[in-house]
């Protein structure tokens, strides 16, 4: 009979700082422009250059300690991390080894089971991401685009304490939330601006020592993750049980074929041999400096949902949708101050913005449209300006182009019509064409009267409100 | 001479000082390291276990810079050094 | 007097008086290099057009009264790890035999906007690793006083310019000795500042926590006048400090009565040159003559100094250095199979013997199971070594010993000993270990005509101090030598 083995999963977790530049330079870190074109000496690691650190890195870094229950580290350093690669341009990385910024903290996360557990972090530290290399498919070489070289990162590193895909997915979007609350990062998995690499190893079950772990690169969405985690659990199951080693090494995994190669090669000796850089001067962090980021500090999702629910009559489901997106909670609450009713303002972000959230692939941090153009279009609703589909279709338009909704409603001319001359004009002409249905109608048939109330509709271009519509139908027949 | 070097630590020191060396000058460099160890080792002399190491010689701490832009677009400055360049990028060998 | 004989502060003089313009200075002193480089090397880049351009723009701002500085409109050399826009930056070596940086050394901006005109860049040891400015990879610059002989380093060009006077003044860098050792040895002035005082954005980094650029000058006044120029808090370099006290000027005066002054037994002890030892002792008889209080002490730990410096200054130069890759700048090896292939063969061709040397001990140093025995324990031995300095400051203004064991060694005797020749650094080294500032004065000649240096250190920040007692010495010497002369006319 085949053993049992427990997987044990640790997690290194990169995320791109929403800083307006660099760590060390006052390059931008915009996306989107020309390669090269956001460069400097500092980031291309011309000789006599030398770094200045960005102080909101190490503000969005304290506060992301600060959320995470974390020590924060009083004397902090930055260490030089040695190793040639082209994307790394002075072939080393300024980074924290020795005193990281953050160091015993923890999130909780929901299990499977439903209960609650404790992914430790044993440190997060401040670094310097990497160029873009690229591969250039004519002449057999790679290119280098320093844009990126300098974006700043924090580099979450939990203790081994995930044992499944499910809790790794629940502590990444546990971080995730607590980090776009902070406004720290938008961390896109897609996009990068939310890397993490897996460090997994099996052991028999109730064994009490690990075993050899393996760390896992190149995972771009959480479905990626998951299908790693798998894989590489069976490898290393199959490793051991036909009585192979697991090596320590770095893999990279290929989504597409479903598999991990290792990175080595003979050249790549991984001794960084880090030393505190003498660039840069050490950082203390006085009570005052962490004082006042605890004061800047925003209401994280807990607190926001029990807020939610004693303020406002929304089901408890509502309440954990538009709290799972700071955008989307900003959004909702925005709209209220404006005068919305929550209920409505809740009903539009659950309905009509999931659906096309949905069918455009957007997400929630992508909304684009505004908490007051939302609140005009309730405020038209309310008003019975328009009617619901029309509504709805102005949403549509607001979704995609944040338009102002009474602007676009007049321009487009899609106002209820209420003069009433024009509408018994209207429902007198339906009535004409239609004596089949009205002598249904007059025979008892109420179901009749919707078929005539959806002509005049019609006829009307959908600017009439349905329910004068009906009211008028009976008075006339 | 109390450090002898090894072919391999030679060729390790190598690998992550991205050098290479013949193998005259590989002999010539491991005599060298050897006898500026020895030299280093010196330093045993001294009982240091209670003295911090000490990286800068002056307490400046906290020296930051605002987060705004302040650089502009300067590619054609930057690879006007390169020794390869294409479509705007530094061109390498392959490394994929 | 041929006008290339003038000191920096006194040609700055006559072009303000309207005596001369910085377009005849200039152009007198391309002449000289004209005349005398081909022999003394001194120079890897002469920038003729540059200099004459500078000059003349220079010249119409001072007759505009736009620029009034004491350095305005005076030709300076640069050493060649000195980042200059638009100009070639090698620092002597083959790595970067075609860089052209954008961008200019904070240092250099400081005297350009005081109306400085480049004249070019010096000769150096290949990344300032060396004693003697022979490591470059563009020939040996020769001693002035003899040509047979080398000008010390890693600043050799630029003292051997300032010595020959193919410059008015010159920058150097001093890592470990390397502005005082080839000031010494080429009978000129030369100062290190307290580490943090000058900008380290655009020089070349060799040590970073031991770097610091100074002048090179004819005499004490130049020295204090460029000094004050240079010195600057920059937002670039977070090594920079913030200095209120930088109106070094103000130091020059001929007065060192109450001054303490040490002389530590073990920077006269054994290797040291007896005639060297005798010059030095009879500067400290003229400041004590002069009403300082002289008196020998034990510093310790001076023979830790080399190698703790040897350790920390090529583990930082292994990491700094790797940005000569081949990818970005500087030299690409014109064949090769790969990546790491590429690197490997464009580093080793294009650094020198002695790069490679350093870069390989700092990466050893550094390397898995090492750090804590060789780089923290470097780092704790440097630790006493400050300790030892602030004990001593606090019995004494300032420590005066000799600047190197010898004068001027010839070409060719030094590199075949590479530890022999750091053994040279001796008294320069525990210096910028402990981020003092020191100064070397010449001080007499041997009797084969090469100059001596004295060497005077002082507390961090007391370069007031360091340039009231070499200013008191150099007027000194100035009178009696003018007595001398008075007499046997």
């Amino acid at each position: 009979m085949s053993k049992q083995y427990e997987t044990v999963i640790g997690l290194e977790v990169h995320v791109e700082l929403a800083t307006k530049t660099k760590i060390f330079c006052g390059c931008s870190t915009a996306f989107g422009a020309g390669p090269n074109t956001q460069t400097c000496p500092v980031c291309t690691g011309m000789p006599g250059s030398l770094p200045v650190l960005n102080k909101q890195v190490l503000e969005y870094a304290i506060a992301v300690g600060l959320a995470t229950n974390c020590d924060i580290t009083r004397y902090a350093k930055f260490d030089r991390k040695n190793y040639f690669y082209p994307d790394n341009p002075q072939n080393y990385q300024i980074s924290q080894l020795y005193l990281p910024i953050c160091r015993n903290g923890g999130v909780e996360i929901e299990t499977e089971e439903g209960g609650v557990k404790i992914v430790g972090i044993h440190e997060i530290h401040m670094e310097e991401d990497a160029g873009k290399l690229i591969h250039d498919e004519w002449e057999d070489c790679s290119l280098v685009d320093y844009n990126r070289s300098g974006v700043p990162l924090i580099e979450i590193v939990s203790e081994p304490d995930m044992r499944s895909a499910e809790e790794v997915i629940a502590y990444l979007e546990k971080l995730r939330l607590i980090i776009q609350y902070l406004g720290a990062s938008d961390c896109k998995l897609q996009e990068g601006s939310m890397r993490a690499d897996v460090n997994l190893s099996v052991r028999e079950a109730g064994a009490a020592e690990y075993g050899v772990r393996t760390e896992m690169k190149n995972l771009n969405s959480f479905k990626a993750i998951a299908r790693a985690i798998a894989g590489e659990t069976e490898r290393q199951i199959d490793l051991i049980e036909s009585g192979e080693k697991v090596v320590q090494e770095t893999r990279r995994w290929d989504d597409v074929k479903g598999e991990s190669y290792a990175m080595r090669s003979k050249e790549d000796a991984q001794d960084y041999r880090y030393f505190p850089d003498p660039d840069l001067v050490p950082i203390r962090v006085s009570d005052e400096m962490l004082e006042a980021i605890r004061q800047k500090q925003p209401e994280f999702r807990g607190d926001k949902m029990r807020r939610y629910k004693e303020e406002f009559d929304i089901p408890d489901y509502d309440i954990q949708i538009i709290t799972q997106s700071k955008h989307m909670a900003d959004l909702f609450e925005s709209a209220v101050v404006l005068g919305a009713e929550p209920k409505k303002v809740s009903n539009w972000l659950m309905g009509e913005t999931l659906r096309l959230m949905k069918e455009k692939e957007v997400e929630a941090e992508d909304l684009r449209f505004s908490p007051e153009n939302l609140a005009r279009l309730i405020r038209l609703v309310d008003a019975k300006a328009i009617n619901s589909s029309v509504a709805k279709e102005v949403f549509e338009v607001m979704f995609a182009e944040n338009v102002n909704p009474e602007q676009y409603v007049e321009e487009k001319g899609l106002k209820t019509v209420t003069d009433e001359g024009a509408l018994r004009k209207t429902v007198e002409e339906v009535i004409a064409a239609n004596p089949q249905s009205v002598a249904d109608y007059r025979g008892g048939k109420e179901k009749a009267i919707g078929f005539l109330v959806g002509q005049t509709m019609k006829a009307m271009k959908g600017k009439a409100d349905p329910g004068a519509v009906n009211q008028m139908l009976r008075d006339l027949l | 001479m109390a450090n002898i070097i090894s072919d391999e630590t030679i060729e390790y020191v190598g690998i992550l000082a991205k050098l290479e060396l013949s193998g005259q000058q590989k002999e010539q460099a491991k005599k060298d390291m050897g006898r500026m160890l020895d030299y280093i080792d010196k330093l045993s002399e001294l009982d240091t276990a209670d003295v911090e190491p000490m990286s800068h010689v002056f307490p400046v701490q906290n020296v930051f810079r605002e987060d705004v832009v302040t650089n502009g677009d300067t590619r054609e400055q930057l690879l006007a050094n390169a020794p390869e360049e294409k479509d705007g990028m530094f061109m390498v060998p392959k490394t994929f | 007097m041929s006008i290339t004989e003038m000191t920096a502060a006194s040609l700055a003089v006559a072009i303000r008086e309207g005596k001369t313009t910085a377009v005849e200075a200039a152009e007198a002193m391309l002449a000289r290099i004209e005349e005398k480089d081909k022999e003394l090397n001194c120079y890897v880049t002469v920038d003729k057009e540059g200099a004459l351009r500078q000059a003349a723009k220079v010249q119409e701002k001072i007759e505009k009264g736009e620029l009034t500085g004491p350095l305005a409109g005076v030709p300076v050399a640069l050493k060649d790890n000195l980042c200059t826009a638009g100009l070639l930056t090698t620092c002597a070596s083959r790595i970067l035999y075609n860089f052209v940086p954008t961008y200019t050394a904070e240092a250099v901006i400081n005297l350009q906007k005081a109306g400085a005109v480049i004249l070019g860049k010096t000769n150096m040891d290949e990344f300032a690793m060396g004693s003697t400015t022979e490591t470059s990879a563009y020939g040996v610059t020769r001693n002035p006083h003899n040509t047979d002989h080398v000008p010390g380093g890693s600043s050799g060009g630029s003292a051997a310019a300032v010595a020959a006077g193919e410059c008015f003044y010159a920058l150097g860098s001093d890592t470990g000795g390397s502005i005082r050792q080839p000031a010494s040895y080429c009978g000129v002035v030369g100062m290190k500042p307290t580490y943090g005082t000058v900008s380290r954005y655009g020089l070349v980094a060799y040590g970073s926590s031991l770097d610091q650029i100074g002048p090179l000058t004819k005499d004490v006044r130049d020295c204090a006048v460029v000094l004050e120029t240079l010195a600057s808090h920059d937002d670039k370099d977070s090594t920079s400090l913030v200095r209120e006290d930088t109106d070094f000027t103000s130091a020059l005066v001929e007065d060192v009565k109450g001054l303490r002054i040490g002389i530590p037994n073990d920077y006269l002890g054994e290797g040291l040159d007896e005639e060297v030892k005798a010059a030095v002792l009879k500067a400290a008889g003229v400041l004590e003559e002069k009403g300082a209080a002289v008196e020998r002490f034990d510093l310790s730990l001076v023979e830790y100094a080399i190698p703790a410096y040897y350790t920390i200054a090529a583990a930082e130069a292994s990491s700094n250095l790797e940005r000569f890759d081949g990818i970005k700048y500087g030299y690409r090896t014109k064949e090769y199979a790969g990546l790491h292939n590429m690197y490997k063969k464009s580093r080793s061709e294009g650094f020198g013997e002695e790069v490679k040397r350093r870069i390989m001990l700092g990466s050893f140093v550094l390397s898995s199971g090492y750090y804590d025995a060789y780089y923290l324990k470097a780092l704790r031995v440097k630790a006493l070594i400050k300790k030892a300095f602030d004990e001593a400051f606090a019995k004494y203004d300032m420590i005066l010993g000799p600047v190197a064991p010898t004068t001027a060694p010839k070409l060719g005797e030094s590199l075949a000993d590479p530890l022999k020749m750091y053994l040279g650094d001796i008294y320069t080294i525990a210096v910028n270990l402990a981020g003092l500032p020191g100064i070397s004065v010449p001080c007499g000649q041997d009797s084969k005509g090469l100059p001596i240096g004295m060497q005077l250190i002082g507390d961090c920040f007391q370069e007031k101090k360091l340039l009231r007692a070499a200013y008191t010495y150099e007027q000194y010497e100035k009178n009696s030598r003018n007595a001398d002369i008075h007499r046997m006319g």
